[in-house]
């Protein structure tokens, strides 16, 4: 079944900010096998002129996954879950991310193309502080494997 | 700092994910879906078994780079798509070519393999220098 169009253009905010927290970073960090010292020691990212550790560039997935997952879940759009794999990534940096900050986030569904039986979703996630400084802008496009089918 | 020219390559990053990778990242990510953790379900919505998680691989990708860079914050911009299916207990391999040099920014053309099959391609990273 095609997904429905009509979802084009729809916006989502995050309903409450995302907390970043240091427990979250090295979690992260240790799964991804990147160890770089400031993200998991407040001291070696002090030194390195951080307020607090640093979060590692992919570390946005982590609370930008789901946006606009309400959209996806929603019976109307027509999206087999079982059925989605990652089609294409892209991050967009302006500040760095670090632990102790409070983020809110607006996901938007920016396009939906069929590509042969597939079907490709786009969802941009604008990511800014409780004051409205822009850290990052993340692009997810989901492939809903024989979706256009 | 180094100075890059366009043809660089980066210093290629070799990582081989082990068995328990793909739960971990997902516990860690919050990305629970069953095609990476199990095998049973993977299996039967087609795939060949359990596969990696994309960004887990676009980590590597970005890791590339922020290691070449010597700064995660160096990294501006990472963009990639995912195109062949990844998979635990096989090395990765991720390079990165200079493609333009504008000023203090760098930006390459990056891709990760497993053997031949490329699983991350058409990658474009910007990073200061």
């Amino acid at each position: 079944m095609a997904l429905n169009r009509d979802f084009i253009g729809r916006s989502y905010p995050a309903p409450e900010p995302y907390e970043v927290s240091r427990v979250k970073i090295r979690e992260f960090a240790e799964a991804i096998g990147d160890l770089n010292p400031i993200y998991l020691d407040r001291e070696a990212a002090r030194a390195a002129g951080h307020p607090d550790v640093v979060a590692p560039p992919t570390f946005p997935i982590v609370f930008t996954l789901t946006g606009a997952g309400e959209a996806l879940a929603d019976p109307d759009f027509g999206l087999n879950y079982a059925m989605v794999v990652h089609g294409e990534q892209r991050f967009e940096y302006q500040r760095p991310i670090y632990a102790g900050d409070e983020l809110r986030h607006t996901s938007t569904i920016l396009e939906i193309r069929s590509v042969g039986r597939n079907e490709f979703v786009t969802v941009k996630t604008d990511v800014t502080t409780l004051d409205d400084e822009l850290v990052c802008t993340t692009y997810n496009t989901i492939v809903e494997r024989g979706g256009a089918a | 700092m180094a100075s890059y020219q366009v043809g660089d390559s980066l210093p290629e990053l070799r990582v081989t994910p082990d068995a328990g990778l793909p739960r971990r990242y997902a516990e860690a990510s919050g990305d629970m879906n069953p095609i990476h953790i199990d095998e049973e379900f993977a299996k039967s919505v087609g795939l060949p078994g359990c596969i990696l998680h994309g960004l887990y691989s676009m980590a590597q990708v970005a890791r590339a780079h922020t290691e070449a860079a010597g700064d995660p914050l160096a990294l501006k911009r990472l963009a990639v798509q995912f195109r062949g299916m990844g998979f635990p207990e096989q090395e990765i391999r991720v390079t990165a070519t200079v493609k333009a040099v504008e000023g203090d920014r760098v930006v390459t053309a990056t891709e990760a393999a497993q053997g031949d099959n490329r699983i991350i391609r058409n990658g474009e990273a910007e990073f200061t220098a």
